[in-house]
């Protein structure tokens, strides 16, 4: 009986890793401060062994800390040797470039002792709600202008918290009772992981990972190796030029597919921005890794093994491939648009399966009021600093039309309007999907959404602006349109800059115009019955039946098939 | 004869169950649902039940009932044509829901279609901020022409929600009253009587869901009530609700939504009163039947409460996929585990079992009616746990060699197992799986689950429960008497009981008593007037509970308020009250921190005692084994001779050693080796492990 008590435990031992991770993340949400964390998931958490090969990881809301967390553990291990660790060191780091792109994500790794002996590494981020510096703008020229930074180090030497380097965090971050909450909270979270491995190492009694390990990250590989065997070999090229802050940016991927593995290199992408939208390595392997993932194997949990098939570069001093001391808060405006590009190649490869371009960086509204910024302390000014979560339109599917308001690739989850004005002088006046937004298609684009927004007091406020799509829309695929561009202005008129600091002066309303996801196909091609519907309910205008669909309506709005066969014929 | 007999009647999908409690005994029936009138069933079975107990309608002192028919319409898609009005700019908030993707990794995830098409949702010009000023007033005009035309269009029932109306309701009054010259007031919810609680998205879905089943449960409620009647009963009839609680027939008109998820609550309470009895204040009540397993947490003899429910999950069981309301409900987490539930290899060749099942039709591959994928209920024939002769008391017999096929071919094939080793697998996986959401769901609410004693019914867990148990580190497992009807059971046991909800949004360092003891007082009124209906004389118990936050944060903890009133000085126990929980949930508190309460809670319920512990009985001789039998122990993984023992055979008192089966109509009981099971004094057996 003794091969199948191995393989019986080896299944439900990698269940149950699982679900360590999942603990562990959840005990990481119900804590943490920012909201980030708290409502849009925006944290990461998992196991390692003592090679630092990541065995499971929980699911959250960001990719963006899919493989950059997984090779930060590596990072750590060169710096700390496993040898030196003793029992309650916990370790600390938020180098953009060893951990996961920018300085707000703090990542903490602590070692697990069973017995007198290292077995595992617990890993988990978080984005900490300020890390000083110029705070949540996208207009930071060095990473020095980006706030604290801190390097691989210990935040606890066996048991006893490094008081100094916490002091230096409190001076040096706008709300320091709530990071040094958070840093409690990642330690929180993985003594709930470390608590839980021991548990189960125990009542399988076992001494190490090292088997379970290999068999969980070899069984991972094959299995991404079967998927990408299957795959037709070659070497695809896509470019997608986005707005950039000074100048447009131009992001080109060849994704090749040889063998069992996928590569994709970003050669031919644009340089560097002087702004805060520089993307490190670990940041760009994070959102192409899993572009490629979720359309060729969503199901397969993510470990060292699944992340080793697909093999990300580009040329350093590219945006995708900044090093230091290049200013990097916005690094997401990229990361974001990645699996778009990475879809422009397999869409070749593999017609027919993977969405058409979609807003994909998120309409975060970063809103603020406060001295130096909108005003001088001492005025009437009431201070607020929120961001709340938004999307625009995300691509349509080669049989289903693009989600409206949906991040994607992002998870996050937007905050209610209810609160955001609870909180702040804020009044959101209206939050409504945004007529004719999306782009035409057989398959419609999703819908933006748009937002008018004002003070109640006699002030004014400030937007923190880090928004694309507002030159290049999302373009569509096989024949589908663009998505509409994205706007910000001002109710009186006036055209603001999508990025950086705008101001909204007292009395007048911010118009957030979020951009539309692209369409697929040829919209003539469109189910006419659908078309109607959209016009009744609101969704395209009306004009865009006969002029983008080539559908003719009767005045009670129902199809009129002949004419819309005329129409159609007639292109 | 007075008036002593109780009735409960649990509507459910396949079985309308009925349970009439009489001074010294009590019956049970089993009847087929007539989903097209349910209260058809419910007549019929009424009638032959109180045949059986040789009684007359008239001799009914109450009657007790929980239906899923708001549910199903809400699954369905069978309830009224819906209007909803709403704050001008803000009638997509039904449907942008969250903003966001349930999964992850699905680049072909739909959302669920909203309740209410857009066109159907009608904007009002009018604004309240949140602190309850009027921005802008209401434009009564539009008002009325929305109700005109709502009225051409043949709407059923209305929804209205406008922004912060939990703050001010005023607008929310006067448009219904506007919209009452037009459609009848019962057909008309309003946001701030629902679910008076901040988050748009949240309440407008919770007021939509709401008049969404309104006219189909007025309608059902009143046909039920004049049926009564016309079999000549005058008992009162009283609804039981999500929250375990029991109301009256006019409050389950108002607020139907309340009524979903009430026959799973009914087990939970049956549950909570075993706790009770046998003195279990740290429980895990565990239900598993045909397609879910359903898990609830219960310390000091309560059930977990939560605010926070999803109907009609689109995707599985994925958080995130259904209809949100926020109503009171026990925290229970469900997942797509039971007997019948598929097992299969995925591409990892990991064995993956539900969230599908194999449901009644064809069934598992041993019930001989087509099926022929694996499922729990044929791996536990496989192991020899079941004795296919005696399933279901004898009615279906099973076909052993089917189960084997079905484990061959779909998972041992493929592994390399023998079929005892899949159907094991199969097993250790499906209860590797609940133990997993088991240990998820207590940490979400900062509770541990080792250490509980496990209360198993329902017709799958009794076979899975110690596994299970030992898997989340509980020694003990309770199998009460006769699991098979709990929900209906555990309707007789529920206190009249409501819960009214407010959000004022108070910090600790500004602490307001009057504006608190207000609140408090209109709340109290509000729910005794509702709680008076089913319980006039009774005392009552009042629960306070604030939910509460360090400023910043974006979740609210549920904290256990002192009593009122309050003052000045309340300031300090309100702090103190949530940093104790904070700290249970979280291991710390933050210093420094404001402190404020966003929404509050008042649950006002008949103060029934619990019933006594029951002493244990005095040792008894242990029955000798009606056979024999060799099954596979899933602790030692190897075959074993084990004892089949008649449940009915074993009296209080005796004790009996694992590796045992214990074998009654509607289930087995898996008595392991290393344990130890006999009945305590009120016949529910307890397994314990042997020190």
């Amino acid at each position: 009986m003794s091969k199948m008590i191995g393989e019986i435990e080896i299944q439900i031992l990698w269940n149950r890793l699982l679900s360590v991770v999942e603990e562990q993340a959840q005990t990481l949400v119900r804590t943490a401060f920012s909201t980030a964390a708290r409502e849009a998931g925006d944290i990461s958490a998992g196991v390692f062994d003592m090679k630092g090969r990541m065995l499971a990881q929980a699911v959250t809301g960001t990719p963006g800390h899919i493989n950059s967390m997984a090779r930060s553990v590596v990072h750590f291990l060169d710096a700390f040797p496993a040898e030196t660790l003793k029992d309650g060191d916990i370790l600390i780091t938020n180098d953009p470039w060893k951990g996961t792109g920018h300085l707000f994500d703090l990542t903490v790794v602590t070692p697990i002792f069973l017995d007198g002996r290292t077995v595992a590494l617990f890993a988990c981020t978080t984005h900490v709600v300020d890390i000083g510096g110029l705070g949540v703008s996208a207009e930071g020229r060095q990473i020095y202008h980006e706030g604290l930074y801190i390097p691989l180090m210990h935040l606890a030497r066996e048991g006893r918290m490094n008081e100094d380097l916490l002091g230096i965090v409190r001076a040096n971050v706008r709300e320091p009772v709530q990071v040094v909450g958070d840093i409690y909270a990642l330690v929180a979270c993985n003594e709930t992981g470390g608590k839980r491995l021991r548990e189960m190492m125990r009542e399988f009694n076992l001494a190490d990972l090292d088997h379970l390990g290999e068999e969980i990250i070899s069984r991972s590989r094959r299995a991404m190796a079967d998927i990408i065997a299957k795959l037709p070999q070659g070497s695809w090229t896509a470019r997608m030029t986005i707005d950039g802050f000074e100048a447009p940016v131009t992001l080109v991927a060849t994704l090749t597919i040889s063998g069992d593995r996928v590569l994709v290199d970003f050669t031919g992408t644009s340089g560097l921005s002087r702004y805060a939208i520089n993307c490190p390595m670990c940041y760009t392997e994070a959102y192409t890794s899993f572009g490629v993932k979720a359309a060729l194997a969503p199901w397969i949990p993510n470990n060292t093994g699944t992340l080793d098939a697909v093999i990300v570069t580009a040329p350093e001093n590219t945006i995708l491939n900044a090093p230091h001391p290049a200013a990097v808060y916005a690094r997401s405006v990229m990361g974001h648009m990645l699996p778009d590009v990475v879809y422009g190649c397999l869409d070749q490869a593999l017609p027919n399966t993977v969405p058409a371009e979609g807003t994909s960086s998120l309409w975060n509204l970063s809103l603020l009021a406060g001295h130096g910024l909108t005003g001088m302390e001492g005025s009437a000014i009431r201070t607020f600093n929120v961001t709340t979560f938004h999307s625009g339109g995300a691509g349509a599917r080669p049989q289903q039309d693009g989600l409206s308001a949906t991040p994607f690739p992002s998870g996050v989850r937007n905050v209610p309007i209810e609160i955001t004005e609870a909180i702040t002088p804020l009044i959101v006046w209206r939050k409504e999907l945004r007529r004719g937004s999306g782009g035409p298609g057989r398959q419609r684009g999703g819908l933006g959404q748009r937002m008018e927004i004002a003070n109640r007091d006699d002030a004014a406020f400030g937007i923190q602006a880090r928004f694309e799509r507002g030159v290049y829309p999302a373009r569509g695929r096989s024949g589908g349109e663009a998505g509409a561009k994205g706007r910000l202005s001002l109710a009186t008129g006036a055209s603001l800059a999508i990025k950086g600091l705008q101001i909204i002066p007292a009395g007048d309303r911010l118009i957030v115009e979020m951009p539309g996801g692209g369409g697929y196909g040829d919209p003539f091609a469109r189910d006419p019955a659908l078309v109607a519907r959209d016009v009744r309910y609101g969704l395209i205008e009306p004009a865009q039946a006969e002029g983008e669909y080539g559908v003719v309506l009767t005045t009670k709005g129902e199809v009129n098939a002949a004419a819309t066969n005329r129409r159609r014929a007639s292109r | 004869m007075t008036k002593t007999a109780r009735l409960a009647v649990d509507i459910g999908g396949t079985f309308t169950d009925l349970v009439l409690a009489l001074p010294h005994c009590s019956l049970s029936a089993k009847v087929l649902t007539t989903s097209d009138a349910p209260e058809r069933a419910v007549l019929e079975g009424t009638a032959a039940i109180l045949t059986q107990a040789g009684i007359g309608a008239a001799d009914l002192a109450l009657v007790i009932h929980g239906t899923t028919l708001a549910t199903n319409a809400l699954i369905e898609r069978k309830g009224a044509r819906t209007a909803l009005v709403t704050t001008d700019g803000f009638r997509d908030s039904l449907e942008i829901a969250y903003e966001h993707r349930f999964e992850q990794y699905d680049l072909y995830m739909e959302r669920p279609e909203p309740l209410v098409a857009r066109p159907w949702r009608f904007e009002v010009p009018e604004r309240v901020a949140a602190d309850g000023t009027v921005l802008l007033p209401m434009d009564e005009a539009a008002v009325e022409r929305i109700g005109v035309a709502a009225k051409a269009e043949g709407a059923e029932a209305i929804a209205i929600c406008f922004l912060h109306a939990y703050q001010n309701d005023a607008h929310e009054r006067r448009a219904k009253d506007i919209l009452s010259r037009h459609f009848a007031p019962e057909v008309i919810a309003i946001s701030s009587e629902v679910c008076p609680e901040i988050r748009e998205y949240e309440r407008t879905s919770t007021t939509v869901a709401n008049a969404y089943v309104l006219p189909l449960m007025e309608r059902y409620l009143r046909r039920l009530e004049d049926g009564l009647k016309a079999i000549g009963s005058t008992a009162p009839l009283l609804l039981i609700m999500s929250s375990g609680g029991i109301t009256t027939v006019e409050t389950a008109r108002r607020f139907p939504i309340r009524l979903v998820e009430s026959g799973p609550a009914g087990g939970v309470i049956l549950a909570q009163m075993i706790a009770a009895e046998s003195g279990i204040s740290r429980a895990l009540s565990f239900d598993m039947g045909g397609t879910t397993a359903k898990i609830t947490l219960i310390d000091d003899m309560k059930p977990q409460q939560a605010r926070h429910f999803e109907i009609a999950r689109a995707a599985r069981f994925v958080k995130g996929s259904g209809i949100p309301v926020r109503i009171p409900v026990i925290d229970m987490v469900e997942i797509g585990a039971g007997g019948g539930s598929i097992a299969r290899v995925d591409g990892l060749g990991r064995i993956t079992v539900g969230p599908d099942s194999a449901g009644s039709m064809p069934g598992p591959a041993c019930y001989g009616r087509g099926g022929t994928m694996p499922t729990v209920t044929d791996a536990d024939l496989v192991l020899s746990w079941l004795d296919p002769a005696r399933f279901a008391g004898g009615h279906i017999t099973l076909d052993a060699a089917a189960s084997h096929t079905a484990c061959h071919t779909f998972v041992g094939n493929t592994l390399g197992m023998t079929p005892p080793e899949a159907a094991l697998a199969i097993t250790e996986i499906v209860t590797e799986t609940m133990a997993n959401a088991a240990r998820v769901h207590a940490v979400e609410n900062g509770k541990e689950t080792s250490g509980r004693t496990m209360i198993a019914f329902g017709g799958a867990a009794p076979l899975h429960a110690v596994r299970m148990a030992q898997k989340l580190g509980m020694d003990r497992v309770l199998v009460p008497v006769g699991a098979g009807v709990g929900s209906a059971h555990g309707f007789l046991a529920a206190p009249p009981g409501y819960e009214v909800v407010r959000t004022r949004l108070v910090s600790l360092n500004a602490f307001d008593g009057p504006l608190v003891n207000g609140l408090y007082d209109s709340m109290r009124a509000e729910a005794e007037a509702v709680v008076r209906l089913g319980a006039p004389d009774a005392t009552l118990l009042e629960v306070r509970t604030g939910f509460m936050r360090y400023r910043g944060q974006g979740h609210e903890v549920a904290v256990a308020l002192p009593a009122g009133p309050y003052g000045a000085d309340s300031e300090a126990a309100f702090r103190t009250a949530f940093e104790a929980t904070y700290r249970a949930l979280y291991g710390r508190t933050i210093p420094k921190l404001e402190i404020e309460v966003l929404t509050w809670t008042l649950s006002l319920a008949e103060a029934k005692p619990l019933p006594a512990r029951i002493p244990d009985p005095p040792a008894t001789a242990a029955p000798t084994p009606s056979g024999m039998r060799r099954i596979m122990d899933p602790g030692v993984r190897q075959l074993v001779d084990a004892s089949i023992y008649d449940r009915a055979s074993l009296l209080p008192g005796a004790r009996i050693n694992g590796p045992a089966v214990i074998v009654e109509a509607e289930t087995s009981t898996l008595v392991p080796e290393g344990f130890r099971a006999g009945p305590n004094a009120a016949g529910h057996i307890l397994i314990e492990r042997i020190a």
